[in-house]
């Protein structure tokens, strides 16, 4: 059986000055280990995209990586709000973030977009008022 | 010769905020763009990105987005925060007074005679 690595990452909610830490510490492994360079950079897209929202939308989250020889999946769980509507959440353009996230460059409604074009299987379940769960998978070949 | 962020600063003029080896990285293309979820999708690797936008998330973008460098355009700040991330990550940083348009104009001139 291929080895696998675990990687944990707690994302502190409403701290912009962190989001990006469990994404550049993911590529940093990866790149370490040897994983094609496109591929990191579909991760590193992908999980950033990912700690953004849970920042903006979610307080915070988990996020959890699982490295193996073929494959970089990634499972991101919030206990926030939850997506009314996944489809429109899925289409460029679309956001509900407020102002002050925009006046920062974000909030453009390419999050999820970005992170659906970055993986090669992507799934979002969420539930109102109990959280969201994302999954996305990046080949390695 | 290869275009790198040194060779950016010294032929365009251009001030260095942050940057070690990084200044040595070869830049191949110019990208402009603000919104940063815009960049992540769309910057290509290697390009000389030029911005206004000198916070933090700029800097995680540029190393995630793997850009050669950030060009700061109209005289933008890079701030307290993200100078502290550029130096710690080793992200190249330019400054230009001039607008975004020019500065990316000039980077692509450079990029285009070199090519010669």
């Amino acid at each position: 059986m291929p080895q696998t690595i675990h990687f944990q990452y707690i994302v502190p909610g409403d701290d912009f000055t962190r989001a990006g830490e469990a994404s550049s510490s993911v590529k940093k492994a990866l790149k370490k280990i040897g994983i094609h360079p496109e591929a990191i950079r579909k991760v590193a897209i992908a999980m950033y995209e990912g700690e953004i929202n849970m920042v903006i939308h979610a307080h915070g989250g988990v996020i959890d990586v699982d490295i193996s020889p073929d494959e970089i999946r990634m499972v991101l769980t919030d206990h926030g709000p939850g997506i009314e509507n996944i489809e429109l959440a899925m289409q460029e353009g679309w956001s509900t973030a407020p102002d002050d996230v925009r006046s920062l460059g974000f909030g453009a409604g390419m999050g999820l977009p970005n992170m659906k074009k970055y993986t090669d299987d992507m799934t979002v379940e969420s539930t109102l008022g109990q959280g969201t769960i994302v999954r996305m998978t990046v080949l390695c070949h | 010769m290869k275009i790198t962020p040194a060779v950016l600063a010294r032929e365009l003029g251009l001030s260095i905020l942050s940057g070690k080896e990084s200044l040595e990285r070869e830049v191949t293309r110019a990208y402009c763009c603000d919104l940063l979820s815009f960049v992540m999708g769309r910057a290509p690797a290697d390009c000389a990105w030029v911005t206004v936008m000198g916070n933090v998330n700029a800097v995680a973008v540029a190393v995630l987005a793997d850009c050669a460098c950030i060009i700061l355009a109209e005289g933008s700040a890079l701030d307290a925060a993200a100078r502290e991330k550029a130096l710690a990550q080793d992200v190249a940083v330019l400054a230009s007074e001039k607008p975004v348009f020019e500065t990316a104009l000039s980077v692509h001139e450079l990029l285009c005679a070199r090519a010669e």
